[in-house]
């Protein structure tokens, strides 16, 4: 059986915790213009961009920071955060992987993300964002033959200007909320996709994020854009060693899709949560929004929120284009101190279009969780349809579930559907498993698994083996 | 094979069981036959080791060791099953997987190696086949919404793949139609061998007619008030309880 000292176990439960010995470029902490005018002159932006980043810091200095969300933390000092940091590249930034740190390759390699090609799973393109700067993307002359560009978002500035400036923001304007202004002014690195007409991604695109630097915030941005009738499936990832000051996360994706476009984004969120008595952790302040702009697009997001010390992040779909389609499955597990607060938002506009919204939250030790998704039928969106089926799991008694649905149909030919329930996890259910010979931690992973496999049979098959691990980890000894 | 002595059992304040004296050698079919409400679950859910009773004396002797400080997957390890009377739904838990993850955790335990998916699968079909179990049944959720003979019909299955050495079979005849009945009839005499013991516990001669006991008890108000042979249980299907209380001075 196991035979870890509880100090170990204490540290095993997050093994992403360990902190990478590099030496690192970063602004020392604080926010102003010049800050701003660093960071847009370090990666050699030109001036539209930096004109957008300042506006978007002088939108972001008369807001104020939103506390409608079911969490609590204390403030945050923003003047207390540095705004950039990257490990130092020797010269300019790495052509290909054998000019990569060779430090960072491990780090990688550690979390379980093999970035040298021939070892990786055949099949799954990757961009390496470490604190501010991606530092690797494989598989780009694979990707160019098909036409799809598949870049650091600071690389795509330069190289795809009219694509990032005629997308950038057009789905979440700077202005949009206090989050969202702060990522437009600092954001350092990100993925930017790009599948041309027509074109089916060979491969699955996916980006990992890692936070290694100390009082560093990361705000990346993501810009996916599927031309007409292009497909493509991308998966993002997330972990930050264990450390005890908290850390800021504020990201930025935005998806669009013209006409009979298809993107399936996947998340498996693993951002360190924090330890037992809530110290430490990611604050992790996301917008993600997608903009189904072309007739019979569709987007589907799909999320495995197991980390953080707070989640706030509500993943939405615009739906514009008639017949568009828009989807969102969603885990999220809090245990110990974790606070979530994630949902959806369905906004339909065009005709006959249909959002699926399917969110499974598990509870443990003390966490809260809670589910907010509003779902708008404009008029004129005849013969929209949406569905939500929001399920709660509760293992212990200290830990708490919140339904916050929100429903304006303004269509009166509109069909809106709502389920909801919450469960606590069954001493019987426990008790078969266990007759029939599964040990308790394995029949309370069974039992949840089983609860999540509406969302994971959603994942793409690799991440769907990942995320059941993760879950397994995650709630190691969860259940007292 | 195994042994209880004076078993006292509380639940929620309320004495259920009162000085429960039966033992169960290797090769025997037992019958414990009784009123609503007399007790009969509880023994058998105390034997599996479900939490929630607290045995306040007594104890069980299962192979010559205290069973009582075993947890249920250990004494599922060493040879014990429990077929439910009322079997949970798992939504989402596929039945095969459940299944295979009981039998390799056995499998680690008694230091074999795990049986791959091919092996089990193949394991699998042949037990499905031997309770007439359709194989659509495998790959869906943990009894999730199969009817009340169905129900009944899994656990058999469940117990033909996991081979148990005591077999406790709580009301698996309640519910079942005709050719069910047989079915799990034939089952259990197919598990039926000089190694292994079984008890049922059961309201109806019906069952008996296929499987023929060796020992019936009657337990009523949480004790053991009369036991005999095959003979008894039909007497009480024609004469019932109260005569066995009567004469036990109740
Ligand atoms: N968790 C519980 N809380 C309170 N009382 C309980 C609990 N479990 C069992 N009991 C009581 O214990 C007594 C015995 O129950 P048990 O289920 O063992 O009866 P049984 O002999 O199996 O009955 P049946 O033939 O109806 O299945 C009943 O009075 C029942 O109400
Ligand atoms: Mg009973």
């Amino acid at each position: 059986m196991n035979t870890l000292k509880p100090e170990d176990a204490a540290r095993q439960e997050y093994r992403a915790g360990f902190v990478t010995d590099i030496e690192s470029d970063t602004l020392p902490p604080g926010l102003n213009e010049e800050v701003i005018r660093h960071i847009s002159a370090r990666k050699e932006e030109p001036d539209w961009l930096l004109e957008w980043r300042l506006s978007a810091y002088r939108h972001w200095l008369k807001m104020r920071e939103p506390h409608w969300a079911h969490v609590e933390y204390p403030p945050i000092d923003y003047q207390a955060i540095s705004y950039y940091s990257a490990p130092k590249a020797k010269g300019d930034g790495p052509k290909s992987l054998d000019e990569v740190d060779p430090k960072l390759l491990e780090t990688y390699e550690k979390l379980g993300i093999p970035l040298r090609e021939q070892e990786m799973l055949a099949g799954v393109a990757v961009d390496a964002v470490f604190d501010s700067v991606s530092v690797a993307t494989t598989f780009r002359e694979k990707l160019a033959e098909a036409g799809v560009i598949f870049c650091p978002i600071s690389e795509a500035v330069r190289e795809y200007p009219e694509l990032v400036r005629q997308y950038l923001g057009s789905v979440v304007p700077v202005q949009d909320n206090f989050f969202a202004a702060l990522n437009s002014a600092v954001f350092t690195d990100g993925s930017f996709v790009y599948v041309p007409k027509g074109v089916r991604c060979p491969m699955e695109l996916s980006t990992y994020f890692r936070i290694n630097a100390s009082n560093t915030g990361q705000f990346e941005r993501t810009l996916i854009v599927a031309d007409a009738g292009a497909y493509v499936s991308y998966l993002e990832g997330c972990t930050a060693p264990m450390r005890d000051e908290n850390q800021l996360h504020a990201a930025v994706v935005e998806l669009i899709a013209l006409d009979d476009a298809e993107i399936k984004y996947s998340t498996v969120q693993n951002w360190y949560p924090g330890d037992e008595r809530g110290v430490g952790g990611i604050y992790n302040f996301v917008t993600k929004r997608a903009d189904c702009r072309g007739a019979r697009s569709k987007v589907s997001w799909t999320q495995v929120e197991t980390g953080s010390a707070i989640t706030w992040k509500y993943p939405s779909c615009i739906l514009r284009g008639d017949d568009a389609v828009g989807e969102f499955y969603s885990v999220a597990l809090t245990k110990m101190r974790q606070q979530a607060d994630t949902g959806t938002k369905m906004v339909h506009l065009g005709k006959r279009t249909r959002s699926t919204i399917v969110s499974k939250g598990i509870a443990a030790g003390m966490g809260q969780q809670s589910y907010r998704g509003l779902v708008r039928i404009a008029r004129g969106a005849e013969g929209a349809r949406n569905y939500t089926q929001c399920d709660s799991l509760l293992l212990g008694d200290k830990c708490g579930a919140h339904t916050f649905p929100y429903i304006e149909v303004k269509e009166p030919t509109a069909i809106v559907e709502h389920e909801a329930t919450t469960s606590r996890i069954g001493e019987d259910q426990l008790f078969y498993c266990r007759a029939r010979g599964i040990p308790e931690e394995d029949a309370v992973n069974l039992i949840v698994n089983g609860f999540c496999k509406d969302v994971f049979n959603e994942l793409p098959m690799e991440f769907a083996v990942e995320a059941n691990r993760l879950m397994e980890v995650s709630l190691e000894g969860a259940v007292g | 094979m195994l042994k209880i002595e004076n078993l006292h059992v509380r639940v929620e304040d309320k004495d259920i069981l009162k000085g429960i004296n039966l033992e169960v050698r290797a090769g025997e079919v037992h019958a414990i036959m009784g009123p609503n409400g007399s007790g009969k679950s509880t023994l058998s859910n105390v034997i599996a080791g479900r939490p929630g009773y607290t045995v306040t004396e007594g104890r069980i002797l299962y192979q010559g060791r205290d069973l009582l400080r075993l947890t249920p997957e250990e004494r599922v390890w060493e040879g014990i099953f429990l077929a439910f009377q009322y079997p949970v739904e798992i939504p989402g838990v596929n039945n095969t997987y459940l299944l295979k993850a009981g039998v390799n955790a056995r499998r680690r335990h008694q230091g074999l190696p795990e049986l791959d998916a091919m092996d089990f699968m193949r394991l699998v079909r042949e037990k499905a086949k031997l309770v007439e179990l359709d194989p659509s049944f495998l790959a869906r959720g943990v009894n999730e919404g199969f009817s009340g003979g169905e129900k009944k019909r899994n656990e058999i299955f469940q117990m033909a793949v996991l081979e148990p050495t005591l077999a406790l079979l709580d009301e698996t005849d309640s519910g079942l139609d005709i050719d069910a009945l047989r079915i799990v009839a034939h089952g259990v005499n197919q598990l039926r061998s000089p190694e292994r013991a079984m008890v049922l516990v059961t309201h109806y001669q019906r069952l008996l007619d296929y499987i023929e006991p060796d020992v019936v008890h009657v337990l009523a108000d949480g004790r053991i008030l009369k036991t005999g042979d095959a003979a008894l249980a039909k007497e009480l299907e024609t004469r019932g309880y109260d005569w066995v209380r009567k004469e036990a001075g109740i």
